[in-house]
């Protein structure tokens, strides 16, 4: 059984596409009726996303709410992962999908690594996940989008990235900054009045919350820090030393600051 | 119509196991040690761009002798074994157990249905949370697999290396002293001691690393590490 399999590449994604058919997500998805939408409100939806370039890399974040319909589904979703130890994937659009996604995605980072005993550049990550995406078209056709943002640092170009996506797998790269999910059109307007080049880390982590807390602000899919309960966006820094998780002790801070300046 | 002359099944499998432990004899040999903070393996390996010792999962490490194509392409089965496994299920499930046999089953059935065997001999090793739960396999051209504990050697001078191994294996060596000791087991292998030593090539699978717990030695660290062991004993 180990020697079976007719694939003989360096991708994980590509394997599972000829040898394990079964075991891809939303590959037998039956055609639905034109009611299907119950099916969009039927499953969680993981919303604001965003990521911001600074001096040293990128910031990537995202709030931890998931919503089905008008119900919240959960509090605490994650949903900015790491893709590898250079690159973090953040995600919005339907969350079963979504995850899906990350974790076939962080797999064949990792396999491809073994495989071949090299990393890939930050272009071929991010080339590998639009044919990832696009993989997922049938599905999305149906409402189960997913559309993340991915970011990493470059280590050609010494400066972090950030690519975005659209449903057909379209790879786009940003300069500066970019923001996706339900609450991203006011998560973006405050990135693109606030922005600057050169931001020192704090500054950055700080406009990355300042925007997820405007698009909580405005979008019911959006949730900004919940310090009573204790939960904080997820933020992560990620550099040519690798990813940093920003703890609460940081956040914990800014968020009532940008609270407290809501209050007026 | 010719017959084709009889050949006893004896005749077939000994002619078939020499022929295979002929193209491994013409190979180094690597060694995998247990130290104090996981498994060492250690190859002669004068290139340094073909490697004989890789990564398979989170904890479990694969070392291959004899011909590079054949236990490169197990090394990537493997890989893809464990990695679909561990896609499928949870990243716990992966087992060197099941891989080992996985192993086992393809090297076993190629020797005795392929005119030509295998010329390969594997180690897949895993290391435990605890010392105690380390595992050493040894999987050979027929498909014969063997555990071991403490070390094992594979190659064309297994035998000498082993008996060194046996006189003079210590526990929780530290990673420089395995090192060093895994070192003079490859020397001990030859008839004469070598005028220039091979380049070696090192990985470890360490206990106290997150997830993934397999990482390379690079040669720098190969020479710091011999240097400080070497320089304390004199």
């Amino acid at each position: 059984m180990l020697l079976q399999g007719s694939y003989d590449g360096s991708s994980f994604f590509d394997l599972l596409r000829h040898d394990h058919t079964h075991l891809l997500p939303l590959q037998h998805l039956p055609q639905l009726s034109p009611s299907a939408a119950d099916l969009v409100a039927a499953v969680p939806f993981a919303t604001t996303v965003l990521a911001v370039r600074f001096a040293d890399g990128v910031v990537v974040g995202g709030d931890r709410q998931a919503t089905e319909g008008f119900e919240v589904s959960s509090r605490r979703i994650e949903k900015v992962f790491n893709a590898d130890d250079y690159s973090v994937i953040a995600i919005a659009g339907a969350a079963g999908p979504c995850l899906e996604m990350v974790k076939l995605f962080q797999i064949e980072m990792e396999h491809y690594q073994k495989i071949e005993g090299e990393v890939l550049v930050l272009e071929g990550k991010a080339n590998k996940l639009a044919q990832m995406i696009r993989q997922n078209l049938p599905a999305a056709f149906q409402g189960l989008v997913v559309v993340p943002i991915f970011a990493g640092y470059d280590f050609n170009t010494q400066e972090g990235r950030i690519y975005k996506y659209d449903v057909t797998g379209g790879r786009y790269q940003e300069r500066d900054f970019y923001s996706t999910g339900s609450g991203s059109r006011e998560a973006r307007s405050t990135l693109k009045k606030r922005f600057e080049s050169n931001m020192c880390r704090d500054t950055a982590v700080r406009l990355a919350m300042e925007a997820l807390v405007d698009a909580a602000d405005v979008d019911i899919g959006t949730i900004g820090p919940d310090i009573s309960r204790g939960i904080y966006p997820v933020i992560k820094v990620v550099t040519k030393h690798g990813i940093e998780d920003v703890g609460e002790a940081e956040l914990r801070p800014i968020s009532e600051a940008l609270l407290a300046h809501l209050k007026g | 119509m010719a017959m084709p002359f009889y050949v006893s099944p004896d005749q077939i499998m000994q002619d078939k196991a020499e022929y295979a432990r002929k193209g491994i004899a013409k190979g180094r040999s690597i060694v995998v040690v247990e130290f104090a903070d996981g498994l060492l393996l250690t190859a002669e390996n004068p290139s340094s761009l073909l490697s004989k010792i890789s990564e398979i999962y989170d904890r479990i490490a694969f070392a291959g002798v004899g011909k590079y194509s054949e236990f490169e392409n197990l090394r990537k089965a493997g890989i893809r074994y464990a990695d679909v496994k561990g896609y499928s299920y949870s990243r716990e499930d992966v087992t060197t157990k099941s891989l080992a046999n996985a192993y086992s089953e393809s090297i076993g059935n190629i020797f005795t249905s392929n005119p030509k065997p295998l010329e390969v001999e594997i180690l897949v090793v895993e290391v435990g949370h605890q010392p105690q739960q380390n595992e050493i396999y040894h999987i050979s051209f027929d498909g014969s697999v063997t555990d071991h504990r403490d070390y094992a050697v594979i190659g064309g001078q297994a035998d000498r290396i082993r008996t060194y191994l046996q006189d003079n294996y210590k526990a929780n060596l530290s990673l420089q002293e395995a090192l060093s000791f895994s070192r003079q087991a490859l020397v001990a292998g030859y008839e004469k001691t070598p005028v220039e030593e091979s380049a070696l090539e090192v990985g470890v699978l360490d206990r106290q690393r997150p997830k993934r717990s397999f990482y390379r030695l690079s040669q720098d660290d190969i020479t710091q590490a011999l240097k400080a062991v070497n320089g304390a004993s004199e």
